[in-house]
C-alpha cells in the first residue's frame, strides 16, 4: 500500500531523532503520526529516546550538584 | 532617584555579610576544589576528548575559583558554580583548538544505521521500550555505563554531542563555534544518538540481570 507521506521506519527513527536538536515542519510531524499507526516498532524507539532525553538530563544534574551525601 | 540607589546599594552591601564560604581560607577553599579536580578533569575531558586541552581547561578553573572566591555568594552549591566556571574555560578551549579538533573527524557513513535497520528500512531488531533504574546506587551505574558510551563516540562526533548535552547549547550555537553547517552538525548528532543508543541497549537495558 502506499499513501503520501508514507515513510520507513528508518526514515521515522531519523526524524525521531532530528526533534532532540530541531523543530521538525509540519509534514514530518504528520508523517510520525500516520506511521505510528501502523508501527508498533518506532513508538518504542521513540520511548527510548525519550528516556534517553530524560537520562542526560538527570546525568547533566548529578555531574553538577553534591548529590552524595557522603562528600557533603 | 539618584539618593535611592545610593541608598540601596549602601543597603545591599551591608546585607550581604560574609557568609560561611566567603570566611573560607584560601588554603581551605584550595582544598576543596583541589578535591573536585579529578570530577572536573573527567568533565573536560568528556568534552574536549584530548587530555592535555582538559589539563589546561581545568587548570584555568582552578584558577578562576581562587582569583574569584568573592563571585561565590554561597547561595548556590560550591560545586555547581565551579562546574559553571568549568564550562566556560572548556569552551574557550574549543575555540582556541577548533582547527586542530577538526582533524580528529572519523567518516563512518552510515554503517551504524545499516546495521540497524534492513535494506527496505524496518528495524532488523525490534526496538524495546527503556526503563530508567530507579534507585541511587543502580542511577551511579546507569551514569557510569552512560558515560562511557560518551566516552567511546569518536573524536569531532562526541565533541558535538557534548556540546549539545552538557555544555546545552543550541546547533547554531554549535555552527558558529565549529564553524560547519547545520547540516553537519545534525548529522554528526544523528551518528551519536545512534551509537549512544546501541552503546546503552548493549551494556546495560539490553543485560537482563543488574
Amino acid at each position: 500500500m502506499n499513501y503520501p507521506l508514507r515513510r520507513t521506519c528508518r526514515e521515522v527513527a531519523a526524524l525521531i531523532l532530528a526533534r532532540e536538536d530541531r523543530a521538525l515542519a509540519f509534514p514530518e510531524r504528520l508523517a510520525i503520526r500516520i506511521h505510528f499507526l501502523v508501527c508498533k516498532a518506532c513508538p518504542n524507539f521513540a520511548q527510548e529516546v525519550r528516556t534517553l532525553r530524560h537520562a542526560l538530563g538527570r546525568w547533566r544534574h548529578y555531574s553538577e550538584h553534591d548529590n552524595d551525601p557522603s562528600q557533603s | 532617584m539618584q539618593q535611592a540607589c545610593i541608598t540601596h546599594l549602601a543597603l545591599d552591601d551591608f546585607a550581604s555579610p560574609m557568609s560561611a564560604e566567603t570566611a573560607d581560607t584560601l588554603a581551605e577553599l584550595h582544598r576543596r576544589v583541589e578535591a573536585l579536580r579529578p570530577t572536573l578533569l573527567r568533565l573536560a575531558q568528556l568534552q574536549l576528548r584530548n587530555l592535555a586541552w582538559a589539563e589546561d581547561a581545568v587548570s584555568e578553573t582552578m584558577l578562576a575559583v581562587l582569583e574569584g572566591a568573592s563571585g561565590f555568594n554561597g547561595k548556590s552549591q560550591f560545586k555547581t558554580w565551579v562546574v559553571g566556571i568549568l564550562k566556560h574555560k572548556v569552551l574557550d578551549q574549543l575555540r582556541l583548538r577548533q582547527r586542530e579538533a577538526q582533524y580528529d573527524t572519523d567518516d563512518d557513513g552510515e554503517v551504524l544505521d545499516d546495521l540497524v535497520f534492513a535494506p527496505d528500512g524496518h528495524f532488523r531488531n525490534f526496538p524495546q521500550t527503556w526503563d530508567t533504574p530507579a534507585d541511587a546506587l543502580q542511577q551511579r551505574q546507569f551514569f557510569e555505563v552512560l558515560e562511557a558510551c560518551m566516552d567511546a563516540l569518536p573524536g569531532q562526533i562526541g565533541r558535538v554531542f557534548l556540546m549539545r548535552e552538557w555544555l546545552e547549547l543550541d546547533t547554531d550555537a554549535i555552527c558558529q563555534e565549529l564553524r560547519i553547517s547545520s547540516t553537519n552538525v545534525w548529522t554528526m548528532l544523528h551518528r551519536a544518538r545512534m551509537r549512544l543508543r546501541e552503546c546503552l541497549q548493549l551494556n546495560w537495558f539490553g543485560t537482563p540481570a543488574k
